[in-house]
């Protein structure tokens, strides 16, 4: 009996030593990993010098609809007429829907004076497949470029994106600036 | 439409690209683009640029701009394709508008408020401590199964599943392979609050905090019980899942874990469609094999496994004492209620002692073994990399064994760094797969190992108990125990009574 004792002792023993050991492990393990998140918080982002406009950001994204829009940078837009980015390489002298190069035609185009025009990204409308990005990048200023929208982005933790992306464009930026604009100093 | 205000009597196609504020021939640039551009555009549409107004009438010949063009033309495609670099060009110039228009600012919306994460973290504090007390305290299937449900509505549906303590296993393995990744606070306290609560109090986590834990406890229809060898065995897969998950992590390749998060696209009601198809068939065998991914898939669950071993308090199926009634004996969907053993039967007794010291042996022998195999095989496994891709195909295509180009090759060739860097950088990534691959294969021959011995060792148990380890704490076992009957007053102890 007294030996059955001794047994069960010193299973116990090793099971509090084994549980202690868990306990500090796990602590200093949260511990440590608390000291690096001293770095500021990331989030998704596409670099617009990276990207390709592959068109993989209007169907890889997790959510309905791409957390990834168009933007227009402004500063650097060429408000040129024939907006290559707007119309159709094929198109005449129309800007009839049937020649809009956007195939949800979330692009509004407004006349600001001869001969320059306004181009504004409607976002709801846009789905990310980066065809007048592409256009702009080839025969434009290359104003029109694709960003992570964060009001709508999910920040996951493996983005589906990223994962898909060939160019290596989706890269974690800090909180404080979360954007890559083009034609902003401080971020270009 | 209107008519362009001046129509151009340009022939030469290359000058109208240019801007007219441009002094043609005095800007590589100015005469790069149009080289490029004309290959793809039809000479009809390029009338369309002489729309800017003209400035500069004194140009050259038609004639000597054709023939430098031809010159250029073909230098430039090529060194403009290979390098996206040199798109960022500003070939408009922004014009300077006369009747003060105010140029429009990008919008930039604001991400969620970091403020939100650390609800997060308060929610699921809040959570733990709630579902603690539920299964030691209350004892009380229905509220187990109220805060299921509300779980599943916040860290599912109002999350999306996304800051998840299975998922956080990605986060911090990723952060101790790359020491710039910035590892968000919340996937630490998501990883570690969890444990800690496991150390103590058995696997509440489990039980009402976790999303995916809840969505299948809530379609457990029909249970079948399935043999405890096959449950062993299927649960090695989540031990393997669970080296790998770390094993990709620690060399930055993927998130294994979240890529492969079955029930993410039902909380988002979007997503990868296979994924939702697995996680369809998930919830479908969740009607008859109870909560099979948190079984034999969660790479989480084999961590709170081995603590719940350990912990302090684990969850039990009697309020006080065990009658051996065998009333539960049915209860546990799960395998996890264990029955009282018999005696060891004397003529079993050497052959089991035999059979044990057997398996002792086999145990380095299976680490090794499999080691070996995991190192071989780190070599296939760092094609998840996505350097290590890229760098198999840029090979295959500078020997010529490819002839088509693909994006990716396309946007490396675009970046100016040579073809040798990156096959340097991938061998060093398919080393590091080699020494992973060996651990991961270690890891699993020890898990397979241990599995054996634990299974052959006969354990002295009097009272029917949940497996500490195995209990997910979900509560169906308590109104299945006499004892709580009287607890809660349901039925009165007769032989109290008659004291009393």
């Amino acid at each position: 009996m007294a030996e059955q004792k001794t047994s069960l002792d010193r299973r116990r023993f090793f099971g509090q030593g084994l549980w202690g050991a868990c306990f500090a492990g796990i602590g200093t393990a949260a511990g440590f990993l608390l000291g690096k998140t001293k770095k500021p918080e990331t989030l998704w982002q596409i670099d617009p010098s990276k990207c390709i406009a592959c068109g993989n950001c209007a169907t890889y994204c997790v959510l309905e609809h791409s957390a990834v829009k168009c933007v227009q940078a402004y500063a650097i837009c060429g408000y040129c007429d024939f907006c290559p980015g707007y119309l159709e390489p094929g198109a005449r002298l129309s800007t009839g829907a049937e020649n809009e190069l956007c195939p949800t035609g979330a692009i509004e185009r407004n006349f600001i004076e001869d001969p320059y025009y306004e181009y504004n990204i409607i976002e709801d409308k846009c789905i990310a497949c980066g065809k007048c990005v592409k256009a702009c990048e080839a025969f434009g200023n290359g104003s029109l470029f694709l960003q992570v929208r964060h009001d709508r982005c999910v920040n996951c933790n493996e983005c589906a994106i990223a994962a898909a992306c060939p160019a290596d464009a989706f890269v974690r930026v800090p909180v404080e600036h979360p954007y890559l604009l083009k034609g902003v100093k401080d971020h270009a | 439409m209107r008519q362009p205000a001046k129509e151009s009597n340009r022939d030469d196609f290359g000058m109208q690209f240019c801007h007219p504020d441009l002094e043609p021939g005095s800007s590589f640039v100015g005469w790069a683009l149009p080289t490029l551009s004309t290959l793809k555009f039809e000479m009809s549409n390029l009338k369309i640029f002489s729309r800017r107004k003209a400035k500069n009438e004194n140009r050259k010949s038609p004639q000597i701009i054709n023939h430098q063009l031809s010159m250029i033309n073909l230098i430039l495609c090529v060194l403009l394709l290979l390098s996206p670099s040199l798109y960022a060009l500003e070939r408009f110039p922004p014009p300077d508008f006369e009747g003060g228009y105010q140029m429009p600012q990008t919008q930039v919306p604001d991400a969620r408020p970091a403020v939100w994460e650390y609800l997060d973290v308060a929610v699921l504090f809040a959570a733990l401590l709630i579902g603690t007390w539920l299964v030691h305290k209350i004892r009380s299937r229905r509220w187990i199964v109220v805060l299921m449900l509300f779980s599943l509505a916040y860290f599912g549906f109002w999350r999306k599943g996304c800051v998840c303590s299975i998922g956080a296993i990605g986060n911090v393995a990723w952060s101790l392979g790359d020491p710039d990744y910035a590892v968000p606070i919340a996937a630490v306290i998501f990883f570690a609050l969890p444990l800690i609560f496991t150390l103590f109090f058995g696997r509440i986590f489990c039980a009402a905090v976790c999303p995916l834990g809840a969505i299948q406890d809530l379609v457990v229809v029909h249970p079948i019980r399935i043999p405890m060898w096959l449950e062993s065995a299927l649960r090695l897969f989540a031990y393997a899942y669970l080296a790998a998950a770390v094993l990709f992590a620690v060399t930055s390749s993927v998130l294994l874990i979240c890529r492969y998060d079955p029930f993410v696209p039902i909380f988002r009601l979007g997503g990868s469609f296979h994924i939702f198809i697995l996680g369809g068939a998930l919830l479908i065998i969740g009607l008859f094999i109870g909560r099979p991914y948190c079984r034999f898939i969660c790479p989480y669950g084999v961590i709170l496994r081995l603590l719940g071993r350990l912990s302090r308090k684990p969850v039990t199926i009697t309020p006080d004492e065990c009658i051996h009634c065998r009333l539960c004996e049915d209860a546990c969907p799960f395998n996890a209620i264990e029955k009282p053993t018999t005696d060891w039967p004397e003529d079993q007794y050497t052959t089991d002692k035999r059979r044990l010291a057997l398996l002792l042996l086999l145990v380095p022998v299976l680490i090794a073994g499999l080691a070996w195999a995991g190192a071989r095989l780190g070599e296939p496994m760092s094609r998840a990399h996505r350097k290590v891709r890229l760098a198999d195909r840029i090979y295959l295509e500078n020997t010529g064994q490819v002839k088509d180009i693909t994006d990716p090759s396309k946007a490396f060739r675009g970046t100016g760094q040579t073809a040798q860097e990156l096959y340097t950088q991938a061998n060093q990534i398919r080393s590091e797969f080699r020494i992973g691959g060996a651990v991961f294969g270690g890891f699993i021959g020890f898990v397979i190992a241990g599995t054996l011995v634990l299974l052959s060792i006969r354990w002295k148990r009097t009272d029917y108990i949940a497996h500490p380890g195995g209990c997910v704490a979900c509560g169906r076992c308590f109104e299945f125990c006499p004892r709580e009957h009287l607890r809660r007053g349901i039925i009165v102890n007769p032989a109290k009574d008659t004291n009393g």
